[in-house]
C-alpha cells in the first residue's frame, strides 16, 4: 500500500508507486489499443522535423493550440474596470461562466458577470425578453452603478440588435431610462480578447461622451489638460496601473486611468466580499472627454478606441506595452512633452538603476536566443526589450497578430543588429512554435502558462510572462511597466537564466566544478 | 464559529426558511416566484429535496452553470485520450476550457494522446457567412497527416454550428469513409442547447451510442478473451487521478476493469465496454443515460456506487460484490480490511481537528450528495448543499440516501443566494467551484474548490479519502482565517467604554 496517513501523498508520488504502475501498465497493454512504442518513438521524433515542420506550416484550416482568446473576455475585462460596473454579456450562459473562470484562474480573484442565459427559443425568436428580464434583475440584485452589455457568438450570429433591445428593455422598465447601460457588439468569430477590449471601451465612451444612445445631449468638450491613459488587455494590470499612476504622480500630472481594474482584481481578505472596487468613475468616464491627451498603452487593443478619441480633438499616442529603458524612455518623453511636466528626478534615478541592472547582468543574458508568444503588444515591447539587453528575440509569434503588426515587428529586428535572425509569426499558434523550437532552436522561451506544454516537449526553458498565468501566483502583482517594472522583467528573465546554469552544472564530480556559488 | 451546531433541528429549519424569504425579496416579483420553486428546507422522510431542477436559468442573476459544449466535451468527451476533439465554431470556448479540468491520463501528448490540447476550427466571420463544412473536412485532413496516430476524432459544436445550418454530421460520414471507416463522431453540443452542461452529457452520451456502438461490426474479433469478473467504470474523469484511485479497489477484489469512462479513457475501451457484465456508475447525472442503453440493448447490469470516504466506500465494494460470486464478495471484505488501518489512522489523525465542522456545497453532478459521507466519516455536517445542473432524480438520491432533516437545498443557486446564505449560515468550510471561491475566501470563509478539488486529488477510493482528510482539515485549520480582522479592528469596546 502505498499512501499513509503520517505523509499523505498527493497525486504527483502516489501515482507513482509500484501498485499503481503495474495497474497502468496492465490497463494499456490489455485494453487501450495502444500503438507500437516503435510507432510512437519513430512519430515523435518525425515530429521535430524540418519535414513536419513544413507540413504544419502548410496548415489552412486547423489551429492547434493557439494563444488567443475571444472578444468577450475582453469587454468583460473591460467592463470591471469602471467603478461599480457589472459586465452583462448577451448570450449563452456557459460562455460567461468560461470567462470567469478564466480571470479568477489568472488572479486568483472573484471576477462577477452576468449572462442573459439565451436557449434554444432566444435563438429562434431574438434574445429580446432574455435582455428585458436580464437587466432587470441585474440591476436589482447586484445594484450596479452601471450595467456594460456585450455579447456571445450565438447573439451575434442571430443578429441581435442590443441598441434597439436596450431601448425596449428601459421602456419596459428593466431600468430607469437615464441609468447607463453601454454596449458593445463582440462578435467571438471576429478578432481575439485585444479587439473585444477595444470594442467594449470604445462602447463605454461613446455612451458617455455622444449622447447615451441618443437619450441624452453629446458633451462639448473643453480641454482641462488632463491625460487620459488605456492600459489595454494587460494580465499584469494590477501592478502596472499602480506603477502608472505613481509615475503619474511623480510628474504632478493629472490623469483619468480609462477601465482601471486594478482594484477589483486585487481586493483584501479581511472578511468582506467586494463586488466592485475602484474603479474609473462614471463622472471621470464621461469628463475623460475634456482630456488634452490620450495615451494607449497598448496599440492594438484600441485600433478603434483611440481613433474614435482622436476624432475627438484630443492629441493621441500608442505604445506597444513598453518594456524595458527605451521605450520607457519614450513614454515618459511622450508624457512630458504632452503635458509640459518634466520628468521627475526620481523616475531619472529609476532609470539609471534600471540601466546599472542592466549592466551589471548583461554577461548572462547577451546573444541568448528567445522565442516569444503572446499578445501583439506585449511580443512587440518584450522584443525591443531583449534587442537592448543585447539578447536576440530569434521567433516571435501572436496568434492574434495581423500582418501589419509582423512588419512592425520587422521594422524593429532591422532596427538592431541583435535582430538579424529574427523573425515574427503573425496569425500563428503554439502547435507551429513547436515545429520552431525544434528545428530553430532557442535558449529560453517567454510566454503564458500554455508554454509549459511547449517546455516540456522541447526542452526549451519558459520565462512566465503573459496571459494567462495559472500555475505560479500573484506575478500579476508586480509591474512590467515603468524602469521598475522593466527590473521585474529583468530579474525574471535572470532567475531563470542562472536557474538552468545550476540545473546543468549539479552533478557532483561531473559537472559540478562549474557549480558556481557566485554569478 | 458555526451557528448550526447549538440550534435545534427546529431552529434550523425556522432560520433556513426565513433566510429564502429573505433573498427572494431582492428580485423583481417574476424572478422571485421562480426562484421561490428552487429553494427549500429539506424534511426528513420526503422523498425528494422539493425543489425544481433542470429549468432555465434566469437571465441576469448569475447563474453558476456552464453550457452544453462544456457538458460534452468539457465533461463526457474531452478525456477520451487517444482521439481528437476539435472545438468547431470561434475560438474561445475551446481556450477557456483547455486543459482545465484535471483529467489525467498517461500517453506521449500530441504524438498518440491529446487530452491537454486545443483543437479549433477558429471561426472567422467568412465561416459564419458561407458555412464551415469545407473548412471541417480540411481540418479533418490536415489533423491525419499532422497527428497520423490519432485513434479517432470528435467535433465538439459551439453554439454558431447550429445556427447557421452547417451538416457536420454530412462531413463525418464522408470523411469517415475516406479514412477507411474511421471512427469521426459529430456533437451536436452547441452551447445554447438545453439549460445546463446536462443536456451535453446526453447528448455526448447518445453520440457514444450512435457513432461508436452502433458502427461496431458484429463480425469485429475481440480484443481480449472475457472474463466473467469483467465490469466498466462509467462516470469516473480521473480528475486528479481518481479513476485510478477507484479501479485498483476493483481489481485487488477481483475484478477485471475493461474500461473507464470517460477520464484516462480510449476509443477501444468505449468500444469494449458492451462485453462487461457490469457496468459501474459513479456519476449517475453524465453517464446514466448511456448505462441505461446498454443495460437494454446488451442487458448489461448497471450499478452506482460512491468512492468517497470509508463508510461509503464499503457499502459500494459489498454492492458490487453482490453482482458477482463468493469469490468477489471474499475480495470485497479483504479489501475493506486491508484499508481498514489505513483509513483508522486518517480518521484518527484529522476527526480530531474537524469534529462538529459544518459545510455548505454546491457543486455539479454527484458531488453535492455523493461526498457528504466524507465529511461524516470525519465528524463534519453538511448544512446546505445543490445541484448546478441536477435533475428531480439527483434531488431523490439525495433526500433518501444522503441529507439531514432541516438541511437547506439551493438549486442553481445565484451568486446573491449563495452569498447571503453563507453569510448568515456561517459554515465552516464552503465546497464549490473556482468562480465562488475567492467570494468566500474574501468573506473569510474556508474554501475548497470541489470540482477540480483545488488541484489536489484524487478524492476517490482509500488513497484518495487521505488526501480528501488532509486538504479539509488545511482548509478549515489553516492559521490565516485567525488574520482576517486587523488586530487594530478587534480592539475590544469594553476599553473604548472605559475611557469615555
Amino acid at each position: 500500500m502505498t499512501q499513509n496517513a503520517e505523509h499523505v501523498l498527493d497525486h504527483f508520488e502516489l501515482f507513482r508507486g509500484p501498485e499503481y504502475q503495474q495497474m497502468l501498465a496492465n490497463k494499456k497493454a490489455l485494453f487501450e489499443n495502444p500503438q507500437d512504442p516503435a510507432e510512437v518513438e519513430r512519430i515523435r521524433e518525425w515530429a521535430k522535423t524540418p519535414e513536419y515542420r513544413e507540413k504544419n506550416f502548410a496548415r489552412e484550416a486547423l489551429t492547434v493550440n493557439p494563444a488567443k482568446a475571444c472578444q468577450p473576455l475582453g469587454a468583460v475585462f473591460v467592463a470591471v474596470g469602471f467603478e461599480g460596473t457589472l459586465p452583462f454579456v448577451h448570450g449563452s450562459q456557459g460562455c460567461v461562466a468560461y470567462y470567469r473562470s478564466h480571470l479568477s484562474r489568472h488572479f486568483k480573484e472573484p471576477s462577477s458577470c452576468v449572462s442573459s442565459s439565451m436557449t434554444e427559443d432566444a435563438a429562434v425568436f431574438g434574445g429580446l425578453n432574455n435582455m428585458i428580464d436580464g437587466l432587470a434583475n441585474t440591476y436589482n440584485m447586484y445594484k450596479p452603478k452601471m450595467i456594460a452589455v456585450s455579447t456571445t457568438c450565438m447573439a451575434e450570429v442571430i443578429g441581435d440588435d442590443l441598441n434597439a433591445f436596450i431601448k425596449t428593455a428601459k421602456e419596459k422598465g428593466s431600468v430607469p431610462n437615464e441609468y447607463d447601460v453601454p454596449f458593445a457588439h463582440t462578435p467571438a468569430f471576429v478578432g481575439s480578447h485585444v479587439t473585444g477590449y477595444d470594442n467594449a471601451l470604445k462602447g463605454i465612451l461613446e455612451h458617455f461622451w455622444d449622447g447615451k444612445a441618443g437619450t441624452a445631449p453629446k458633451l462639448a468638450r473643453k480641454e482641462n489638460g488632463k491625460v487620459n491613459f488605456i492600459g489595454g488587455f494587460d494580465g499584469y494590470t494590477v501592478g502596472n496601473i499602480r506603477e502608472i499612476k505613481r509615475i503619474f504622480e511623480l510628474m504632478g500630472i493629472e490623469y483619468t486611468i480609462l477601465a482601471d481594474n486594478s482594484d477589483v482584481f486585487d481586493t483584501p481578505t479581511d472578511g468582506e466580499f467586494r463586488m466592485y472596487d475602484g474603479g474609473t468613475t462614471l463622472e471621470d468616464a464621461a469628463n475623460a472627454i475634456h482630456a488634452k491627451a490620450t495615451i494607449s498603452m497598448q496599440q492594438y487593443c484600441t485600433e478603434k478606441t483611440l481613433p474614435f478619441i482622436e476624432g475627438h480633438g484630443h492629441e493621441v499616442a500608442a505604445f506597444n506595452h513598453p518594456v524595458g529603458v527605451s521605450a520607457t524612455d519614450d513614454f515618459l518623453m511622450t508624457l512630458s512633452r504632452i503635458t509640459g511636466k518634466p520628468i521627475a528626478k526620481a523616475l531619472e534615478q529609476e532609470r539609471g538603476r534600471l540601466v546599472d541592472a542592466m549592466a551589471d547582468s548583461s554577461a548572462h543574458i547577451h546573444g541568448k536566443k528567445f522565442a516569444i508568444y503572446g499578445d501583439p503588444d506585449l511580443c512587440y515591447g518584450l522584443a525591443a526589450f531583449l534587442l537592448e539587453l543585447g539578447a536576440e528575440p530569434t521567433h516571435v509569434l501572436s496568434t492574434n497578430g495581423s500582418k501589419a503588426w509582423a512588419e512592425k515587428m520587422e521594422a524593429l529586428f532591422a532596427s538592431s543588429p541583435f535582430g538579424k535572425n529574427c523573425h515574427a509569426y503573425p496569425g500563428k499558434d503554439l502547435w507551429h512554435m513547436r515545429s520552431l523550437l525544434f528545428t530553430e532552436p532557442v535558449d529560453f522561451l517567454i510566454g503564458n502558462t500554455y508554454g509549459k506544454y511547449l517546455e516540456r516537449d522541447t526542452g526549451t526553458p519558459l520565462i512566465r510572462i503573459g496571459f494567462p498565468v495559472f500555475d505560479r501566483h500573484h506575478h500579476h502583482r508586480y509591474p512590467v511597466w515603468g524602469y521598475q517594472g522593466g527590473m521585474n522583467v529583468l530579474v525574471k528573465i535572470l532567475d531563470k537564466i542562472f536557474d538552468e546554469i545550476d540545473k546543468n552544472t549539479n552533478v557532483p564530480a561531473k559537472t559540478d566544478y562549474s557549480f558556481d556559488i557566485i554569478r | 464559529m458555526s451557528l448550526a451546531t447549538t440550534q435545534s433541528v427546529a431552529e434550523i429549519k425556522a432560520r433556513n426558511k426565513q433566510l429564502i424569504d429573505e433573498v427572494l425579496k431582492v428580485y423583481p416579483e417574476k424572478t422571485a416566484k421562480r426562484r421561490a420553486k428552487h429553494l427549500n428546507v429539506h424534511e426528513a422522510g420526503k422523498s425528494d429535496c422539493g425543489v425544481k431542477s433542470n429549468l432555465k436559468s434566469i437571465p441576469g442573476v448569475m447563474t453558476i452553470r456552464g453550457c452544453a459544449y462544456a457538458g460534452s466535451k468539457g465533461v463526457v468527451w474531452g478525456p477520451i485520450k487517444d482521439m481528437i476533439h476539435i472545438s468547431h465554431g470561434p475560438v474561445g470556448c475551446g481556450q477557456y476550457s483547455w486543459a482545465a479540468r484535471r483529467n489525467y491520463y498517461i500517453g506521449t501528448t500530441g504524438i498518440d494522446t491529446f487530452v491537454t490540447m486545443q483543437f479549433t476550427s477558429d471561426f472567422q466571420e467568412k465561416d459564419i457567412v458561407f458555412g464551415g463544412d469545407k473548412k471541417l473536412a480540411k481540418i479533418i485532413d490536415e489533423i491525419q497527416e499532422l497527428f497520423p496516430l490519432n485513434h479517432g476524432i470528435t467535433i465538439q459544436s459551439e453554439c454558431p454550428i447550429g445556427l447557421i445550418g452547417d451538416d457536420i454530421e454530412a462531413v463525418s460520414k464522408v470523411k469517415s469513409k475516406e479514412y477507411d471507416g474511421k471512427t469521426i463522431v459529430p456533437v451536436r453540443c452547441e452551447g445554447f442547447r438545453g439549460v445546463s452542461q446536462s443536456l451535453g452529457h446526453h447528448i455526448a452520451n447518445d453520440a457514444v451510442r450512435d457513432w461508436i456502438f452502433d458502427k461496431i461490426s458484429p463480425e469485429a474479433k475481440p480484443a481480449f478473451e472475457s472474463t466473467p469478473y469483467d465490469v466498466a467504470i462509467i462516470g469516473d474523469y480521473n480528475i486528479g487521478g481518481d479513476a485510478w484511485s477507484s479501479r485498483i479497489l476493483l481489481e485487488e477484489m477481483g475484478l477485471r476493469v475493461i474500461a473507464q469512462w470517460s477520464g484516462d479513457g480510449s476509443l477501444a475501451e468505449l468500444e469494449a465496454t458492451p462485453k462487461a457484465k457490469l457496468n459501474v456508475l459513479h456519476c449517475y447525472r453524465s453517464m446514466n443515460y448511456i448505462s441505461r442503453h446498454m443495460e437494454e440493448k446488451f442487458g448489461i447490469p448497471w450499478c452506482e456506487y460512491n468512492f468517497f470516504g470509508p463508510s461509503k466506500i464499503a457499502e459500494s465494494l459489498r454492492k458490487i460484490a453482490s453482482f458477482f460470486d463468493d469469490k468477489i464478495k471474499e475480495g470485497a471484505e479483504r479489501v475493506i480490511a486491508k484499508y481498514q488501518p489505513l483509513m483508522d489512522a486518517v480518521i484518527a489523525k484529522y476527526r480530531p481537528r474537524l469534529e462538529g465542522k459544518t459545510v455548505m456545497l454546491f457543486v455539479g453532478g454527484l458531488r453535492p450528495r455523493h461526498v457528504i459521507g466524507a465529511y461524516e466519516d470525519l465528524g463534519m455536517e453538511v448544512v446546505g448543499t445543490g445541484y448546478e445542473f441536477g435533475h428531480n432524480d439527483d434531488y431523490q438520491r439525495t433526500a433518501q440516501h444522503y441529507v439531514k432533516d432541516g438541511t437547506l437545498i439551493y438549486d442553481d443557486v445565484t451568486g446573491y443566494e449563495f452569498e447571503r446564505f453563507v453569510e448568515k449560515i456561517q459554515p465552516d468550510l464552503v465546497g464549490s467551484g473556482i468562480k465562488e471561491k475567492y467570494v468566500f475566501q474574501k468573506m473569510g470563509v474556508p474554501f475548497r474548490q470541489m470540482h477540480s478539488w483545488d488541484y489536489s486529488g484524487p478524492y476517490h477510493g482509500y488513497d484518495g479519502f487521505a488526501i480528501f482528510a488532509r486538504d479539509m482539515d488545511m482548509a478549515i485549520n489553516s492559521p490565516i482565517w485567525k488574520k482576517t480582522r486587523a488586530p487594530w479592528k478587534d480592539a475590544p469596546r469594553p476599553s473604548l467604554m472605559a475611557a469615555e
